[in-house]
């Protein structure tokens, strides 16, 4: 099953060509028990071939556990977005990202390979100054069209400082996570397992959030 | 689980296009909705050296599942009238702020200085305000807590979240009757409360009507959203039966109408109690150079078109005005 057709591949390829570096993404799958692993892979195959600085590196949680342990994979289907040296930035993606969520996929790509948009330098200074490791997560679901600025922003708070991990978790692919985080509405952000946000924040209620814990 | 996919090309190719801050734009439009873009095609064809500072792109347009009243559109689903309009802006190069919020206006020698919420600053001739407006809230006890889960304003959004489960949808407008429609696709029941009679368009009531897993109870008024850790139900009174009963349900939608987002401006310009700006037929608020449009303005029907119409009303003033200052 194609997902791009030829008006968003020729776009693509227009965003693709201002990358400066290479990215990898590595995509974790695993045989059984994983409706949307197949899908996941088939599609990002299709951004490889439309990226010329863009690879897939094609994995599997069980016999690449290794891999998985490195990166702090816990769940398939997955992708994490690696920097032109092979380097986690703590850029997840848990489920597929289709619908809206190809934003976030591409705003990712970007942002890792280095051409992604400048943070102005007051912002940039406070996301330094975070020194505690901080896990966010977003969840999503891939109709919401405001799920990817949260998922960008948490993102980019990831590729800014090493201490933060984000991901984006696609809700309805991973329920019994949606049920045990409570998430009846998107997106849904949980920093640190117990501090939560609903809807697309301003990047400086983000930092609120992370200052104030 | 549909994968088709909602691309946003306009978004990140337009990533070279920055707001400059060491220009005096002509007019520095605040908001991406109808209103704001409008506004901007219609500054940039007159020549007019202009940049918009918008949160989102769309506004309230994104979040609708489809508009059937736009003329030239039989029916489009609402994102779909969001890329045509930014594909239709996006060849005029027009530099856009994302992601921000104004803070602080100030005017010194007919400039204005803008303060931006990531601590930018931007210097303009003239302001158009087409901020739009947010889900009015219910205001009842829970609707806070259970904000995210349980109650919710987006039905596109949150709605796959209730498959097969039973929601109330609060509200008896347009948006209440289209979220009503779209959620019986997905959840097991729907109920629609409204606390007097059904405002939406003949068609919508219509089709509301014949679809057997919505019901509807009119004159009823909701009290409380009540759960545990998730929404349980809400609690209503019946006027005509002088009743108070509960409703079981999991999810609560509201779309009970829109507040103006004018806080930023209400030490700027004029507003009325109801939070809308006061604007003179031409868009004028009651400060030289400001001007205001759409959703956030005293303009009545907050409609897609009306909200078109006035950006480009208020683009048309903002160069009628700039044409005086330079003279």
């Amino acid at each position: 099953m194609a997902l791009l057709n030829d008006e968003i591949r020729g776009n693509l390829k227009d965003v693709f060509s201002k990358m400066e570096k290479e990215v990898t993404l590595a995509v974790f799958t695993k045989e059984h028990d994983c409706e949307t692993c197949k899908d996941t892979l088939d599609f990002m195959k299709e951004i490889e071939e439309v990226g010329e600085k863009i690879k897939v590196d094609s994995l599997d949680i069980e016999k690449d556990s290794k891999k998985a342990e490195e990166f702090g994979v816990e769940r398939t289907p997955s992708i994490v977005i690696l920097d032109s040296e092979g380097k986690d930035n703590g850029i997840k993606f848990y489920g597929i990202p289709a619908g809206h969520e190809i934003n976030s996929l591409i705003t990712g790509i970007i942002e890792v390979s280095g051409s992604g948009e400048e943070m102005p330098d007051a912002l940039r200074k406070r996301i330094e100054g975070i020194k505690n490791p901080v896990d966010i997560k977003v969840f999503v679901t891939l109709g919401c069209p405001h799920c990817p600025g949260a998922v960008a922003k948490a993102h980019k708070l990831a590729l800014e400082n090493e201490n933060i991990k984000a991901e984006m978790i696609e809700a309805q692919t991973f329920s019994e996570l949606s049920d045990k985080y409570n998430v009846s509405g998107v997106p849904k952000i949980v920093i640190n397992e117990e501090h939560d946000l609903v809807g697309n924040q301003p990047m400086e209620k983000f930092l609120e959030t992370i200052e104030n814990m | 689980m549909g994968f088709e996919l909602n691309f946003d090309s306009e978004s990140v190719k337009n990533i070279d296009k920055k707001i400059d801050k060491n220009t005096i734009y002509d007019v520095l439009i605040i908001g991406g909705g109808p209103a704001g873009l409008n506004s901007a095609l219609y500054a940039k064809r007159n020549g007019l050296e202009v940049g918009i500072i918008a949160e989102t792109y769309g506004g309230q347009v994104i979040d609708t599942s489809s508009v059937e009243n736009y003329l030239g559109y039989e029916s489009i689903v609402g994102e779909d009238l969001v890329g045509a309009f930014r594909k239709h802006i996006e060849k005029y190069e027009i530099p856009i702020k994302k992601e921000s919020r104004l803070e602080k206006v100030e005017k010194n020698d007919e400039i204005f200085h803008l303060d931006l919420s990531d601590g930018s600053h931007l210097k303009t001739r003239t302001l158009i305000i087409a901020t739009g407006s947010k889900p009015k809230k219910l205001n009842v006890p829970g609707e806070k807590e259970y904000l995210g889960k349980g109650v919710a304003y987006c039905a596109i959004c949150d709605g796959p979240l209730f498959q097969g489960k039973e929601v109330v949808i609060a509200g008896g407008g347009n948006s209440a009757a289209e979220a009503a429609i779209d959620l019986s696709k997905v959840a097991k029941k729907v109920k629609l409360v409204q606390r007097s009679i059904l405002r939406a368009e003949k068609a919508l009531v219509d089709k509301l009507e014949s679809i057997e897993n919505i019901e509807i109870y009119l004159g009823t008024q909701i009290k409380e959203i009540y759960g545990d850790k998730l929404v349980k139900g809400i609690k209503v009174y019946d006027k005509d039966k002088d009743e108070t009963f509960n409703i079981k349900a999991d999810g609560v939608f509201i779309e009970i109408g829109y507040t103006p987002n004018s806080g930023p401006f209400k030490d700027l310009v004029k507003t009325l109690p109801s939070g809308e700006i006061e604007i003179d037929c031409s868009c004028r608020t009651d400060v030289d150079g400001v001007f205001a449009a759409g959703d956030v303005t005293t303009v009545p029907y907050k409609q897609i078109s009306i909200s078109s119409g006035e950006g480009a009303k208020a683009a048309l003033s903002a160069n009628a005005y700039i044409n005086k200052l330079k003279k």
